[in-house]
């Protein structure tokens, strides 16, 4: 018997050595750091994610398979790999002062706390590049496993706990069922690879039972992951327990890769049965826009505001994935991008509100923003007007995208959706804007349940210094949502390239 | 560069300048800009060749090529003097508000120059997509000027506002995208051109469905009667030179709006949803006049009346004939020209009196000869006295109706009636009767006047020589009636078996 030494594309998996790597440096570094723990620990995962970003960028416009056909290289993996990157690399900053990881733990919480941020973007990369069940379910796991942790991590508060544990339950239970549901494909295709898949289930098995309770079993499971309505009770009561920091994170990247990973699996494994699972993900679609911007309305939390906005939007981005066309992923994977500034300019802001006001998360910390940080509130603003969907800003134009890839598939009656959903959405996210411009900043005392007292951290220490970073943080994001709304066609380019790379599959 | 491009940017480029400015001169530089402006548009309109039915000044740059989106700008006989009547508007109201104190002034100047940006961009679109950008991009500084500057109940007033137009023009996005993939089949590639769309007309059942959602868009935005709720609040709370222009020209933009897009575009379904909207016209005349004489807040009896105004305009839009466009053309720049006056005047006579009630207000002519001559002449022009160029834009609107639907056009002379009604009501319960107790009668001020006067003087020229608009848009309204009056005849030929 000889041993052949498998070919190892080393140039295709370097972005996950690197994260690799960067995570046992992060844990082992930050461990011999002592007091600089914060400084060490931060140079180590920003140098780690600015080096798999940059081995992303590297790789862009390979198209090959990898690890014997587990992976797919291409652009939309790797785009969705670099919006996650991209937003660690955002909310690491974010939570350098976050009670959570410092003031608790002091500073020993970073080394922690960027470890699993980045365990969390492996699991990601994988998941956007899986093209194996088993890859797909483990990536999958990789990826919550330390969001889990992360949302339970202001041990004090017991909302955060409690975000933490419902996570924790309604993830698995989401796991379990797509797990269950993988199963029933492997049973009627006899394969895990994705292509063979296709292959295998071809016209005759489209419409096999088998097959049909796999999809739906797999659809409610990733539906669970994306916060898609029905499946979606958890996400408010996660994202305004969790620190802030991790929900930035949580809303953004999980959206990204999770989405990559649904378009790879339903158009190119599962493409031969479009017609049957086209309809079943239009009404998920559906609900989750009329749930999302329903529920948003009689918010007053920020962050519970912004839980119910990212369900509607999962709904919006749904549409690129029912159209079954390039167009489709095209419009998906700017959307994502384009949802990505604008949330995370909008959960920079209520992160620096928290820890400046006694209101905590609530619209009252906007209040009177406009004369008080003007620079501050023109960035919350951008984002509120461009997740909204007006002119001027990348969400129009991601908006635009969207309908005309729904128009293009013959589910025009999922553009008016869109439109009515928007429509809805206008009076939340312009409630948010007039407290900040039309109302006057709040005169009454505080709420008595203020934060806990902390060691080593006080408000007032948290007023300069740091804060700076999210502030610089929140107006890079709000300018590139204003500069893509006004030209958008690189990010155009850019995504257009992730449609081209699942053409072939797309028939 | 082009002359449209640059215009169309100037204002923008000065409110942006504004953010940096020093705070106490602001005024002056937006003031600049809005003159500057106003010397381009009137620059165009010496650069315009009467007669030519195309755009003129075309701008034509690839945008988003991905999405079929171009950066597609021209004027034409019909936007021509609309683009005039927004600088006028614009630099009346940044004149009017430069001369008293506005709280923030950086942001409220920014806000008026970038909502002249997209006022201009939506009369100069010429892509159908840039088009509805523009025109949702014109509520938003509208939405912070009435929430941050107005008084009263403003916040739920500009919510209100906004949530009411928006809707509108959302479905219109999806009504434009449907249209350009529609047709795409036809044409070979995705555009949103509105000289191809012209081109490739769609099937009529598709038209239908489109039509309503343009139909949407611009009838929320005149406003028209059963959709005009937003109006009265958003009335009541913005700042008056704000109101002027929302009133004055943005009114405008949903009329401009049906000649622009819905005619050219889908003339099976106008042809054939005529009634209907000269239905929804007519009932604006009837029930705007007859608010507007009943109305005590001389704010909605401006409002109101604009209502009334808009009716006729869209009547005249809607007769499908080239004589009613010609008098809506005119018509809308004359209504504009006349009612932002009006709420300036507004402004001076609450400054004046303390109140915008009309049963409190009265004797403001007794010290104030020339205030009130200038208010009579727009009064005059506003209930459209033969002699006045408003006379001409009624007269040829309903001409126009007469050659297409005699029995709307019976009904909308009763508004030509009721106008005189409510105008002269509005001008003899302030100006003439008793002085009010708490008011006092003074004279307009040396500045107010300068932004007056030339107004006024605009009125009367126009009165003098309505000639000079109506032979530059002739060919343009032409080409967009012939489209339609083709339809009419085919389908009236499909009716007789």
């Amino acid at each position: 018997m000889t041993f052949t030494a498998p070919d190892i594309d080393y140039a295709g998996i370097s972005p996950i050595i690197a994260l690799t790597a960067g995570i046992c440096a992060v844990l082992v570094g930050s461990a011999f750091a002592g007091r600089h723990q914060r400084v060490v620990a931060s140079t180590l995962s920003l140098a780690t994610l600015a080096a798999a970003g940059g081995l992303c960028i590297w790789q862009w416009g390979e198209n090959t398979d990898l690890v014997s056909g587990a992976l797919r290289l291409d652009e939309l993996g790797l785009a969705a790999s670099l919006i996650a990157i991209a937003s660690a690399a955002f909310v690491i900053p974010l939570g350098w002062r976050e009670e959570a990881f410092d003031a608790e733990l002091g500073p020993a919480g970073q080394g922690e706390f960027q470890g699993l941020v980045l365990s969390s973007v492996l699991g990601m990369v994988l998941l956007a590049q899986a093209q194996n069940l088993v890859l797909f379910f483990v990536a999958i796991e990789l990826l919550s496993v330390p969001l889990y942790v992360l949302c339970g991590a202001a041990r004090r508060r017991s909302e955060s706990l409690e975000s933490g544990l419902k996570y924790l339950i309604v993830g698995s239970l989401g796991s379990a069922t797509l797990l269950y549901g993988l199963a029933f494909i492997y049973g009627a295709s006899g394969s895990t690879d994705f292509t063979t898949i296709a292959e295998a289930i071809g016209p005759s098995l489209s419409d096999d039972p088998l097959v049909l309770i796999g999809i739906a079993l797999a659809a409610t499971g990733l539906a669970f992951k994306l916060s898609i309505a029905p499946f979606h009770q958890w996400t408010p009561d996660v994202y305004q327990g969790a620190p802030t920091p991790v929900t930035a994170f949580m809303a953004v990247a999980t959206k990204a890769a999770a989405f990559a990973v649904l378009v790879r699996f339903f158009e190119v494994a599962l493409g031969p049965s479009a017609s049957e699972w086209q309809p079943a993900l239009a009404a998920l679609a559906a609900i989750s826009i009329a749930v999302g911007n329903l529920g948003a309305l009689g918010q007053s939390s920020l962050k519970r505001l912004l839980g119910y906005s990212g369900i509607a939007q999962a709904g919006y981005m749904m549409v690129g994935v029912v159209a079954f066309s390039p167009e489709g992923v095209n419009a998906l994977v700017f959307y994502l991008a384009a949802y990505a500034l604008m949330n995370l300019a909008a959960f920079a802001v209520v992160t620096r509100r928290e820890r400046r006001t006694p209101y905590g998360d609530d619209i009252a910390s906007v209040q009177g923003l406009g004369r008080e940080a003007p620079l501050e509130a023109s960035a919350l603003t951008v984002s509120m007007l461009a997740l909204s969907g007006l002119p001027g800003t990348a969400g129009f134009i991601g908006k635009l995208f969207l309908i005309e890839a729904a128009v293009e598939a013959d589910y025009t009656w999922l553009g008016v959706a869109i439109a009515i959903g928007t429509m809805i959405s206008l009076a939340y996210y312009l409630r948010v804007v007039a407290a900040i411009w039309m109302r006057p900043a709040p005169a009454e005392a505080p709420p008595a349940e203020a934060l806990p007292a902390m060691a080593g951290g006080s408000p007032e220490a948290d007023r300069a210094g740091r804060c700076r970073t999210i502030l610089a943080l929140t107006a890079l994001a709000a300018a590139a949502t204003v500069f893509f709304g006004i030209v958008p066609s690189p990010l155009v380019d850019w995504a257009s390239a992730a449609g081209d790379a699942l053409a072939p599959f797309l028939g | 560069m082009n002359l449209v491009n640059v215009l169309l940017w100037v204002p923008l480029a000065v409110g942006a300048a504004a953010l940096a400015w020093p705070r106490d001169a602001v005024r002056w530089l937006s003031l600049a800009g809005t003159i500057a402006t106003l010397g381009l548009a009137i620059a165009l309109i010496a650069d315009f060749q009467t007669g030519v039915a195309g755009p003129q000044h075309v701008v034509d740059e690839s945008w988003i090529p991905d999405l079929g989106v171009r950066y597609q700008l021209a004027v034409d006989g019909i936007s021509l003097f609309l683009i005039l009547l927004t600088a006028i508007g614009w630099t009346a109201a940044t004149a009017f508000s430069a001369f008293r104190p506005v709280d923030r002034p950086r942001t409220y100047y920014f806000l008026l120059g970038l909502a002249e940006t997209a006022t201009l961009g939506a009369f100069m679109a010429q892509d159908l997509l840039l088009f509805v950008l523009f025109f949702d991009l014109m509520l938003v500084p509208f939405f912070f000027l009435i929430g941050s500057f107005g008084t009263g109940d403003r916040v739920s007033a500009t919510l209100k506002m906004i949530v009411y137009t928006l809707a509108g023009s959302l479905l219109m996005l999806v009504g434009a995208i449907a249209t350009a993939i529609l047709a795409s089949e036809e044409i070979g590639h995705l555009t949103f051109s509105m000289a191809e769309l012209r081109t490739h007309v769609l099937s009529e059942g598709s038209q239908d469905w489109i039509f309503f959602f343009f139909a949407a868009a611009f009838l929320v935005k005149m406003p028209a009667v059963p959709i005009h709720g937003w109006m009265p609040d958003a009335y009541r709370a913005a700042p008056l030179p704000v109101l002027a222009l929302l009133s004055g020209v943005l009114a405008k933009v949903g009329a401009y709006g049906f000649l622009r897009v819905v005619l050219p575009t889908f003339p099976d379904a106008t042809v054939q949803f005529q009634e209907l909207i000269l239905v929804i016209a007519l009932a604006g005349i009837l029930y705007g006049s007859a608010m507007a004489f009943t109305q005590t807040n001389v704010r909605l009896i401006a409002g109101y009346s604009s209502i009334a105004q808009l009716g006729f305009i869209t009547a005249g839009i809607f007769a499908l004939r080239p004589d009613g466009g010609d008098g809506s053309v005119l018509q809308m720049v004359n209504h504009g020209l006349v009612v932002v006056p009006i709420f300036l005047i507004i402004a001076l006579l609450a400054e004046r009196t303390g109140t915008e009630d009309l049963r409190e207000m009265g004797g403001q002519a007794m010290r104030a000869p020339v205030l009130a001559a200038m208010f009579l002449i727009i009064t005059l022009a506003l209930l459209a006295m033969p002699g006045s160029a408003n006379f001409i834009g009624e007269f040829y609107i309903l001409n126009g109706l007469f050659q297409a639907k005699v029995a709307y056009a019976f009904v909308a002379i009763i508004g030509v009636a009721l106008a005189a009604f409510y105008a002269i009501r509005l001008f003899q319960q302030t100006m003439h009767n008793r002085l009010a107790r708490e008011g006092t009668s003074r004279e307009i001020s040396l500045r107010d006047g300068f932004v007056l006067a030339p107004l006024v003087a605009t009125i009367v020229a126009v009165a003098l020589y309505p000639g000079f608009i109506l032979e530059r848009g002739e060919a343009s309204v032409e080409s967009v009636t012939a489209a339609v009056q083709g339809e009419g005849e085919v389908v009236a030929a499909r009716d007789v078996p």
